[in-house]
């Protein structure tokens, strides 16, 4: 064998011919340095030959399997002991910081499987065969018999079928299945509108990728308590989180105009922050110099990079950082990004102050406000 | 010691129970008279699976399926996918009168007001979390294994499908809530789907019925999520099972197990209750884990509202790492003829993932390719044997690593005091230039330890023993390997000698006047060829039998030369556990 080897330098290695596949594992064993010592000897457990201890792991097995029944009675216990619900006047009970039905209820039925796990596996390793088996493996492949006839009967249906020999049969039948996946497609159709069938038709304000609630005189109002807003409200540093006054408005029954759904898309697109600074310090892009107020400029809340809400102020630089990405704004400086993955900076809202000295829109967004999408025109973007 | 095997227990014996009336028997009998499946378990009920404990983290991502399929159930009993405003009215006194979406409403409901639903709730999660992590893991020891290799390439394309639809079964599932958190996440998704190009803002009107947020999406993911992907799963699943038993499963490298066997426990009895117990066991830890730690506490964030955010926002673990590549993406837009493409989004989020999920479903086929390796792979390799598979693997690792860490680039700031601007700058690098660094130690160390076992084999292990020479020298003995030691260190694989084959030139190792390919499939052929040379030039071949034993005949000559300096006062070294000792006493004894 060792001969064989010398006179071939390149022995088994791999990228065995074909030829040698069916001789592999001669061929393995002529090159291999040891011998394969075959199966050692199995050797017997104390449970296979001492009666006790095969006992002993029996009751051992059956007591694990006891104790899961007694933990499943006791979470059933658990169930009815513990109340649940954290209004003041049912007092919730608790274990540590967590609500004491949660744990007893966790706990009982996580021991009651663990230990039917247990002592499943105990059982398997103490008391079943542990002898090892030897199953010979047969390759994926089938055998060159089976592979004849199924080829022959793969080519017996296709003659028959004459696929190969009406192409004209065959062609129309593949376009007419392609030309079926256009209903499939047409169906998800209704899903939902499209971006512009939304902007001019759906019912509520400030529809569309490219259009908010904000309109010409709007108030910008307080988020969460919607009062408005003067601009000797705020200190030079402040920053407001802020919502168009329609987001807070009522009806004359005094019930709100923007409900539900059009309330989140009101909010998803209009929300803003203002924030007040040294007058000096801002530097206004051009064709913005009369869009703030007393230092007080607005823009849009929503990130340029993927649309999270901005709201991290950084005081003194003015920057203000999404929680998200940490894309950074400089609000100063046009609320260009200085920082992090978004491309854009936030739009700006133009201010004014309406009769009663409160802050107010100039107009709508210039510009698309959140990510950015294919249709958006961002260079034509702020002076009108 | 010597065993008396005529106590041997009754389970181990062969002897059958023939005579009794067989219950079981009568009913395979009803069975196999209507449902024939006598043929199919004839094979199957006694299947022989081999023993490693590596082999059981494919069943973990399996079980915990299962407690996922189950617990899930159990969810959709009280929980409602409705985006409806609901006035809040239940038990949570701390959202009560606040509006919010019915599914939000009836999380919270879920919560605190079913006994044993929040205990549900957060076992669903965190089997969730159990099922992803297992199955990367998983994969990791299935390619660090080598049993990827041919037969198994489609079921390691099936894994991989597994992954890709269990992330995204994750990601529909914890957005379900409606709070303020997964809201965002959408919110995100969102973002990402506006980004792509030309279809980008159809798709998300489509999918969000209407413009962002809509009352639709909630809805429509809690379809996907309980019917879509679940049904897809577990079909794969179905598809992985039925061809790991077709293919049978590998088997390490040991004395008594080839290429054509599978050496190991039957299926029925022990499998059956190994594995049966196992389910329990997983079922068990995720019901402790449900018990005793809180998991998405969705009540402590309150409803989804657009306008805001909560700091530190960070999607389910397995979704940090494109995340993380999103916020170390610098800003980059293009805008042409009035359109525009986000590439800082489109690249990170959209192509990445997909590029990243390519790349891993065609390993196998990459490997074939450089290897050129036709044959059956049943013996797994250790991952030393394999240095640049090894080593490429690594490098993935470190990649999404270091993408994972970046995603969580704002926690390290705040914990280790660092500036998040220089934590994104370095990441930025770090991406490209880690793996690279990882790929070459990765190797180096793999290529090491397998010298580590050529020297083992060869010259024996060190016995900590150290010998001093009559002139006064120092050496540590050496003594050799048990036999089954010593087969498992010389039953690797010997790779394809390429130096050879370079020598040979381009015309094949074997000289014999093959054609060489011309064109794109000769540059190809260049390039198979450097791959090839990359991947095994440096490796260590194990010794050839000449070798062994001129090295054997060496090592006994010098125990001979040492034997009179041995003296008896350092003799108890077979006591060091790589030997049998059951006849062998310390010289005290005597």
């Amino acid at each position: 064998m060792s001969d064989q080897h010398g006179s071939d330098p390149h022995g088994s290695s791999d990228d065995l011919p074909e030829k040698y596949a069916g001789h592999e594992g001669e061929m393995q064993a002529a090159d291999e340095p040891i011998r394969n010592p075959g199966l050692p000897e199995h050797t017997w457990r104390p449970t296979d030959v001492d009666p006790k201890a095969e006992r002993r792991a029996e009751r051992q097995v059956a007591g694990i399997f006891g104790l899961a029944a007694v933990c499943a009675v006791l979470f059933v216990v658990s169930y009815f002991v513990f109340s649940i619900g954290g209004s003041p006047e049912a007092q919730v009970s608790q274990i540590g910081n967590l609500g004491a039905s949660n744990v007893a209820l966790g706990g009982t039925l996580g021991l009651a499987l663990l230990l039917i796990g247990v002592g499943l596996i105990q059982w398997a390793r103490k008391l079943m065969s542990d002898h090892e088996m030897v199953e010979m493996r047969h390759p994926a492949r089938s055998s060159d018999e089976d592979r004849e006839v199924t080829l022959k009967a793969l080519n017996d249906g296709l003659e028959e079928s004459g696929i190969a020999r009406r192409p004209l049969v065959r062609n129309s039948l593949l376009g007419a299945v392609t030309v079926l996946l256009a209903p499939a497609v047409v169906l998800l159709r209704d899903l939902g509108p499209t971006p512009n069938q939304v902007a001019e038709d759906a019912d509520y304000p400030g529809a569309g990728l490219e259009k908010t609630v904000w309109e010409k005189g709007m108030r910008v109002v307080r988020d969460v308590v919607g009062t408005p807003i003067r601009p000797g409200d705020m200190e030079i540093g402040d920053l407001f989180n802020a919502e168009p006054e329609l987001v807070f408005a009522v009806d004359e029954e005094g019930e709100p105009i923007l409900e539900g759904e059009s309330l989140l898309i009101a909010k998803s697109k209009a929300a803003v922050v203002l924030i007040r600074m040294d007058p000096d310090e801002n530097k206004p892009a051009p064709g913005r110099e009369n869009w703030a107020i007393d230092g007080i400029l607005c823009y849009s809340k929503i990130c340029t990079h993927v649309g999270c809400p901005i709201s991290l102020n950084e005081r003194k630089t003015h920057h203000l950082l999404c929680p998200c990405h940490q894309s950074t704004f400089d609000l100063a400086d046009a609320a260009k990004v200085v920082f992090g993955p978004a491309a854009r900076p936030l739009p700006q809202l133009p201010l004014a102050v309406d009769s009663e000295g409160y802050l107010v829109a100039q107009s709508d967004f210039r510009e698309p406000v959140g990510p950015s999408f294919w249709e958006r025109d961002s260079q034509a973007s702020t002076t009108e | 010691m010597s065993i008396d095997t005529s106590k041997v227990a009754t389970s181990n014996s062969s002897a059958a129970l023939a005579d009794k009336p067989n219950r079981v028997g009568a009913a395979a009998n009803w069975a196999d008279e209507r449902l024939g499946l006598a043929s199919l378990a004839k094979k199957n009920l006694r299947k022989v699976f081999p023993d490693h404990w590596s082999f059981m983290l494919g069943e973990i991502a399996l079980w915990s399926f299962v407690v996922l399929l189950l617990s899930g159930v159990f969810l959709t009993l009280w929980y409602d996918p409705t985006m409806a405003e609901v006035h809040y009215e239940g038990s949570y006194a701390q959202l009560r009168g606040i509006e919010m979406s019915g599914a939000y409403a009836s999380a919270l409901h879920l919560s605190f007001d079913v006994r044993g639903g929040l205990l549900m709730r957060q076992m669903h999660h965190w089997a969730a979390m159990l099922f992803i992590a297992s199955m990367m893991i998983h994969l990791l020891r299935v390619f660090f294994t080598g049993a990827h290799r041919k037969p198994r390439e489609m079921n390691w394309v099936i894994g991989c499908l597994l992954l890709i639809l269990g992330t995204l079964e994750g990601f529909t599932g914890y957005s379900l809530p409606d709070d303020l958190l997964s809201g965002t996440g959408i919110r995100a998704a969102d973002g990402f789907m506006k980004a792509s190009p030309v279809i980008g803002s159809y798709m998300s009107f489509f999918l969000f019925g209407g413009e962002f947020p809509g009352t639709h999406i909630i809805p429509r993911l809690y379809v996907v999520h309980i019917l879509l992907i679940p049904g897809l799963l577990l079909a794969l699943i179905t598809a992985h099972m039925l061809l790991l038993v077709y293919h049978k499963h590998t088997q390490w490298a040991g004395p008594g197990r080839t290429e054509q066997n599978v050496v190991g426990f039957p299926m029925l009895p022990v499998y059956a209750a190994k594995a049966g117990g196992f389910f329990f066991i997983v079922f068990g830890v995720c019901a402790l884990m449900g018990g005793l730690f809180t998991i998405n506490g969705v009540w402590l964030y309150g409803p989804y509202d657009p306008s805001k955010v909560t700091a530190g926002s960070q999607p389910d673990w397995y979704m940090g790492w494109p995340d993380g590549a999103l916020r170390i993406m610098p800003g980059i837009e293009t805008h042409i003829f009035g359109h525009t493409i986000s590439w800082n989004v489109m690249l990170p989020i959209l192509v990445l993932p997909i590029v990243m999920f390519l790349v891993l479903m065609v390993l196998p086929f990459i490997e074939a390719w450089i290897t050129g390796d036709k044959r059956d792979h049943h013996i797994l390799q250790r991952p030393r044997n394999a240095p640049t598979r090894t080593a490429f693997m690594v490098a993935l690792m470190t990649m999404y690593g270091l993408f994972w860490a970046a995603g969580g680039n704002d926690i390290i700031a705040i914990k280790l005091h660092l500036s998040i601007n220089q934590i994104t700058y370095f990441m930025r690098v770090a991406v490209f230039v880690g793996p690279v660094i990882a790929f070459i130690i990765t190797k180096r160390w793999c290529i090491s330890l397998q010298r580590k076992d050529q020297e083992d084999l060869l010259h024996g292990y060190e016995t900590g023993i150290i010998m001093r020479s009559p002139e006064g020298g120092y050496s540590e003995r050496h003594l050799p390997l048990s036999p089954d030691r010593a087969y498992v260190l010389a039953a690797q694989d010997r790779d394809p000698d390429v130096i050879a084959e370079l020598e040979a030139g381009p015309s094949g190792p074997d000289g014999n006047g093959v054609e060489p390919k011309t064109g794109i499939a000769g540059k190809l052929e260049g390039v198979r060829q450097r791959l090839r040379l990359a991947m095994y030039a440096d490796n260590v071949q194990k010794p050839t039998r000449e070798e062994l034993e001129a090295a054997h005949h060496h090592a006994e000559h010098e125990h001979e030369l040492q034997a009179g300096a041995e003296g008896h006062a350092a003799d108890g070294h077979q006591f060091d556990g790589h030997h049998s000792v059951e006849d062998d006493r310390l010289r005290a004894d005597d």
